[in-house]
């Protein structure tokens, strides 16, 4: 399997004299969903914005699809928190996800294909209907989805998910994981979560960052390597992931 | 009312129909870049620019009068100085890690304290009080011409570079990932932020210009759903209270400045009441 991400003896720190990630090295295959877990502060934002391009490493390399992130981020979906944007801001939800198809032209104007692709990707969130409405009057759970169409309307085959349950009622976030199990089957999805209980959900990887990052196999992830990684006890609900495409939410089977 | 149509038409009310067209011919660019500096929140540094040029006022009638200097006029002075302030509170925010609201209060005081100080060595009068509060005697048909090449100069690339700057201001990380240059659309805006405040300086003055740059964006978000429609509105809302205000500040003899920002302020506080946003957030809370 062609491996999407490699990186290799990373470091970096915002400040010369202190790393926040050290001696970072590890590959993510195509097709594989990975989840990005660890403490807050522990670098899992960091290691995201690395991966985007947003910030160039201390020391050492990262290659998506081969090449230099910055050079990859056209083949990249990005999805940030919504309550980290401006919650009166006046733009319609198919304004949102048109954003995804940016610059394809040097004006930034929409071709027809641009809307059509636009709308697949709120149809395929479910929201489709709600294209017209304005993004500020939507709930959490819809705007965050209207941020996820935005990423998949540039057709990308990495998808990077910045906490996409935090901040949203119960009830939508099942049928979040419903969406993302979906979206898991065709592309390569990386999702950062602090919460434990994503672990399992259909997730071959756990990626671990703590100041440091290690990966497991999400099936032999266990309580231990969460203990490990968070420094204290965690709990941790596993979820067998025996679903499918349209129902959201899976069988739970919980243990420590 | 029919009296002061009669009168507004007598020629010697050449300096309210004056003021009046540049209020009126401001009010697109108003529009648009009200709409952005509500929107991006940087109404601080559309501030510091409006303070910063009175720096460059008190410097360029300074030189002047005293080097002879005769092309270096107030208006020069104003642009210079506003411009300056952009670049540098822009060049900071982009780049450096200080606190950026820090730096906008530096330059805003190192603003107001040069102009104040070149004032006062400046040799014969200065209108101090007309800097810094309006004084529509002072607008020239140089201000109107300034004023129509500012709305070409803002409107153009706001039409044709829309997309990529609604994708800008919404969420600005996110257009870098998609290619957008948003820096420079960024350094742009502030610039053409202080070359707006300038233009209005005359009208309302140095203090009361932010007032005029927020309000009729502030009030015009409160019930559009559009970037592009908040843009609009906000433009007729200018013009609406730039012509409310000259009326009543030529009724009552009121000092045109606050007649203008009083309206503006009383619209705003009205649509903030009885906007659609507010309703649509009402109705959005409970459900899912």
């Amino acid at each position: 399997m062609e491996n999407i991400i490699e990186i290799s003896d990373l470091n970096f720190g915002y400040d010369s004299n202190a790393l926040n990630l050290e001696n970072v090295s590890f590959s993510v295959e195509r097709g594989c969903s990975g989840c990005i877990v660890g403490p807050n502060g522990g670098g899992k934002s960091t290691l995201l914005k690395l991966l985007l391009g947003l910030l160039v490493p201390t020391s050492g390399s990262i290659r998506i699809f081969g090449k230099a992130p910055v050079e990859a981020r056209s083949r990249i979906g990005y999805m940030p928190q919504y309550h980290k944007l401006d919650a009166a801001f006046p733009v319609s939800v198919l304004e949102v996800a048109l954003m995804g198809r940016m610059c394809r032209n040097f004006w930034g104007r929409y071709s027809q294909r641009d809307r059509q692709a636009a709308m697949e990707a709120l149809d395929e969130m479910g929201i489709a209907d709600l294209a017209k409405r304005s993004f500020s009057a939507l709930s959490g759970g819809q705007r965050q989805r209207v941020l996820i169409a935005r990423a998949l309307a540039g057709e990308p085959e990495l998808l990077l998910l910045d906490e996409p349950t935090a901040n949203i009622d119960p009830g939508a976030e099942e049928q979040f994981h419903g969406a993302l199990e979906c979206l898991r089957k065709r592309m390569t999805v990386l999702t950062v979560s602090h919460d434990l209980g994503f672990v399992s959900r259909g997730i071959d990887l756990v990626i671990c960052v703590n100041h440091f990052v290690s990966l497991h196999q999400a099936a032999a992830f266990t309580a231990a390597e969460a203990n490990a990684v968070y420094h204290h006890d965690v709990n941790m609900i596993k979820h067998t992931h025996t679903c499918f495409c349209n129902c959201s939410g899976g069988e739970r089977c919980s243990n420590d | 009312m029919i009296e002061f149509i009669r009168q507004f038409f007598q020629p010697e009310m050449s300096f309210l129909h004056l003021a009046l067209v540049v209020g009126l011919l401001a009010s697109p660019a108003l529009g648009v870049i009200g709409t952005l500096v509500v929107t991006r929140r940087i109404s601080s540094i559309a501030g510091a620019g409006a303070h910063a040029a009175l720096g460059g006022v008190g410097i360029a009638l300074f030189l002047q009068r005293v080097l002879l200097w005769s092309w270096c006029t107030a208006t020069v002075g104003a642009i210079a100085g506003a411009m300056a302030a952009a670049i540098i509170v822009g060049i900071v925010s982009l780049t450096a890690r200080e606190r950026e609201d820090t730096v906008i209060a530096v330059v805003w005081a190192l603003g107001m304290s040069l102009g104040l100080l070149f004032l006062d060595k400046t040799p014969g009068y200065v209108d101090l009080q007309g800097f810094l509060f309006g004084n529509i005697l002072l607008v020239t048909t140089n201000d109107l011409w300034m004023t129509l090449a500012l709305d070409a100069v803002i409107l153009i690339p706001a039409i044709l570079f829309y997309n990529p700057l609604l994708a800008t201001c919404f969420d600005g990380t996110f257009a870098v990932l998609r290619g957008v240059r948003t820096s420079l659309f960024y350094l742009v805006l502030l610039i053409l932020t202080s070359l707006t405040v300038v233009l209005l300086i005359n009208v309302v003055g140095i203090v009361l210009v932010i007032a005029l740059l927020t309000l009729p964006a502030a009030a015009a978000g409160c019930f559009t759903r559009h970037l592009w429609s908040m843009m609009v509105c906000s433009g007729i809302l200018s013009a609406l209270f730039i012509s409310a205000g000259l009326v009543l500040s030529f009724c009552f003899s009121l000092p045109s400045g606050p007649a203008i920002v009083l309206v503006a302020v009383l619209v705003y506080v009205i649509s903030l009441l009885t906007g659609s946003r507010r309703r649509n957030e009402g109705s959005a809370a409970g459900g899912n």
